[in-house]
């Protein structure tokens, strides 16, 4: 079953007076429950997909369906709604608020939907605990590593019980040892609960992990394979 | 609504020293313009207090031609039925006939206009505690035929206790009106205007004197609250009529009203100033706050916040500065004013002799009633609500695409 079905996606930035065609026609279709990795050289569009992808930015020409929802047809307001409740986003520099602790900030997310107190607490505890943070539960972001932060941040894109993750470079500012941890917890969550999730990346770490690499150069793709 | 602004209390202590130099910049404005503002309702009431006691009363009754045309001729029959009226009228203190004419008063080769007042010596001293004001000599009696002369009259004309002014003047219809007082008493009042203002003589012999038997040129009339005079006015017109005319403090006394009209203007020019200065810091404070933070409303967003919630926050934020800023200013104004009150701030040298030269009182009173305080939590208030419509703006027009590239 399809979480994400993409026709002829296209971008173009006319900012300087001369278009350019950042992406240029994508035609895709995402699975549930697929572990897939985008990958190209700078420049080449990935991040301007991966924003559309998300909602963060609209397509110029295309229509980008998730969960049977045509995404740029949405207003702003309701945009915002449809990303809460159907998108879990992992940014490459974990982007936790840091006013709030680990704890806060998973909860954060489920006070933004409107779900009782209980029910966020319990969930809250129980994400930070599949990442492995239930010892550091009210420490800050500045106080946590970059790779406890990142898995911070997964509990958080995972708190709204989204259909799908986006992780934007995820693993580009970890170490050898943090990105390994965070790929096999995101690995286990894709298995355990199905969830899918879609990676912008350079790391070969975690092309190699993927099972389906979707290549993207000059805003098109150019290689799409599966692994078994 | 208790998240965002847990949210918005911890993002002020982001920056410290950021914010409490903002909050410093609200905290000494409010104590500036409290105090500034303390001192000027304090000196205003105590002219307020001044003109209404010894001379025009919370409210007066007059003849309807006597306030257009101030003269011997428009003056009013004493009446006890319309005295008892006004008297019982609720709300009233106090009331009491004056009969007031100008006359010039001569000792040897001297001689100088003033007021010449008849009063009822007792229920004059019931309104105006006039007798307090006696330096030298003593107070009239109810058929006095001395006066009590103002200090610089006194000093003016040459005369001490005993000594005769002569009075001459012109009486009711046109009668010639001249008279011999033995001075009974110096007065020395707190305001310098009012030692130069005339002499005080008990009413019959003044009527006497302008051959105005039975005739007053007005009813004084104090009032219990001072906030019920336009009240008790209304209601003393609906009981007595169109035959009189009653005026009330600020009708009788517009010179002063508008006095204290223009010089509470400077006051609120200089206030604006402070403020608008208040609110640039403010401001500049918000803009800082909003660009370091660019790319961390751009993450909210995109995970599911709503703009107008991270505007609430925003919102929040400029709101607290503001809140912490005024509760510490207050922290400090409060207590000072309430000294202030109970120690008022007496001038000397030339600041003191300009004061009296204007006829102010040489001392600088303070005021604590509740506009002091509550106009300073308004403006600082309307100056955040103010600024807070910034970071709303910035926050519609973020682009999240932008924001998080940032």
């Amino acid at each position: 079953m399809s979480v994400i079905n993409i026709k002829n996606l296209k971008k173009i930035y006319n900012d300087t007076g001369v278009p350019v065609n950042a992406v240029n026609g994508i035609d895709l279709t995402i699975n549930e429950g697929e572990f897939t990795a985008i990958v190209g050289p700078s420049g080449s569009g990935k991040t301007t997909f991966l924003n559309m992808l998300g909602g963060l930015d609209k397509p110029t020409v295309g229509e980008i369906h998730i969960n049977g929802t045509q995404v740029e047809k949405l207003s702003a307001s309701k945009l915002i709604n449809f990303r809460l409740n159907n998108i879990g986003f992992v940014f490459q520099a974990y982007n936790l608020i840091p006013v709030l602790t680990a704890k806060e900030n998973v909860e954060f997310i489920m006070h933004l939907q409107g779900k009782p107190k209980k029910e966020r607490e319990a969930r809250t505890k129980e994400l930070l605990t599949a990442v492995g943070l239930e010892d550091r539960m009210d420490s800050r972001p500045g106080k946590l590593s970059g790779g406890q932060q990142q898995r911070v941040a997964v509990a958080r894109a995972l708190a709204s019980r989204p259909r799908f993750i986006l992780a934007d470079e995820p693993t580009a500012n970890l170490d050898s040892k943090s990105t390994e941890n965070l790929l096999d917890m995101m690995e286990k969550m894709n298995k355990e609960e199905n969830i899918t999730f879609v990676f912008s990346t350079h790391d070969a770490r975690v092309v190699k992990k993927a099972r389906r690499v979707i290549t993207i150069e000059d805003g098109k793709i150019v290689s799409d394979e599966r692994k078994n | 609504m208790f998240e965002y602004l847990k949210i918005a209390w911890r993002n002020l202590w982001r920056s410290k020293r950021r914010t409490l130099i903002t909050v410093a910049s609200i905290f000494l404005g409010v104590i500036l313009c409290t105090l500034m503002a303390s001192m000027q309702e304090g000196v205003y009431a105590k002219m307020i207090d001044n003109a209404v006691r010894f001379y025009s009363g919370y409210i007066q009754l007059q003849d309807t031609a006597y306030w257009d045309h101030k003269s011997i001729n428009n003056t009013m029959a004493w009446s006890d039925p319309l005295y008892n009226k006004v008297k019982e009228t609720h709300g009233v203190k106090s009331v009491t006939p004056r009969l007031e004419s100008f006359s010039l008063m001569s000792n040897g080769d001297k001689t100088k206009g003033g007021a010449f007042i008849g009063i009822d010596p007792e229920k004059e001293n019931a309104i105006s505690n006039l007798s307090h004001w006696v330096k030298k000599g003593e107070y009239l009696n109810s058929n006095d035929d001395g006066i009590l002369l103002a200090v610089n009259l006194a000093k003016y004309l040459g005369v001490g206790l005993g000594d005769t002014v002569v009075m001459i003047s012109q009486g009711y219809h046109g009668a010639s009106a001249a008279g011999l007082f033995p001075v009974r008493g110096i007065l020395e009042f707190p305001s310098p205007t009012m030692n130069s203002f005339g002499a005080y003589a008990e009413i019959s012999h003044a009527q006497q004197f302008f051959t105005a038997n039975n005739r007053i040129t007005s009813l004084v009339i104090m009032v219990d609250e001072y906030d019920q005079v336009n009240h008790i006015q209304r209601n003393i017109k609906s009981q007595i009529g169109d035959a009189y005319t009653v005026m009330n403090w600020e009708e009788l006394q517009p010179e002063l009203v508008q006095m204290i009209e223009s010089d509470r203007g400077g006051g609120v020019i200089m206030k604006a100033i402070l403020y608008l200065l208040i609110g640039f810091g403010i401001l500049s404070t918000i803009i800082m706050m909003l660009s370091e933070r660019r790319r961390e409303m751009g993450v909210m967003i995109a995970v599911g916040m709503q703009k107008a919630k991270l505007s609430l926050i925003l919102f929040y934020e400029t709101i607290l500065i503001g809140i912490l800023g005024v509760i510490a200013g207050f922290a400090i104004s409060i207590p000072l004013i309430y000294i202030l009150i109970q120690n008022p701030i007496p001038l000397s040298d030339k600041i003191a002799e300009a004061y009296i030269e204007f006829g102010l009182e040489p001392i600088i009173y303070f005021d604590a009633s509740l506009p002091v305080f509550t106009d300073q939590v308004l403006i600082v208030f309307i100056i955040t609500l103010i600024i807070s419509i910034y970071p709303v703006l910035n926050v519609a027009r973020l682009k999240l695409s932008k924001a998080l590239r940032s």
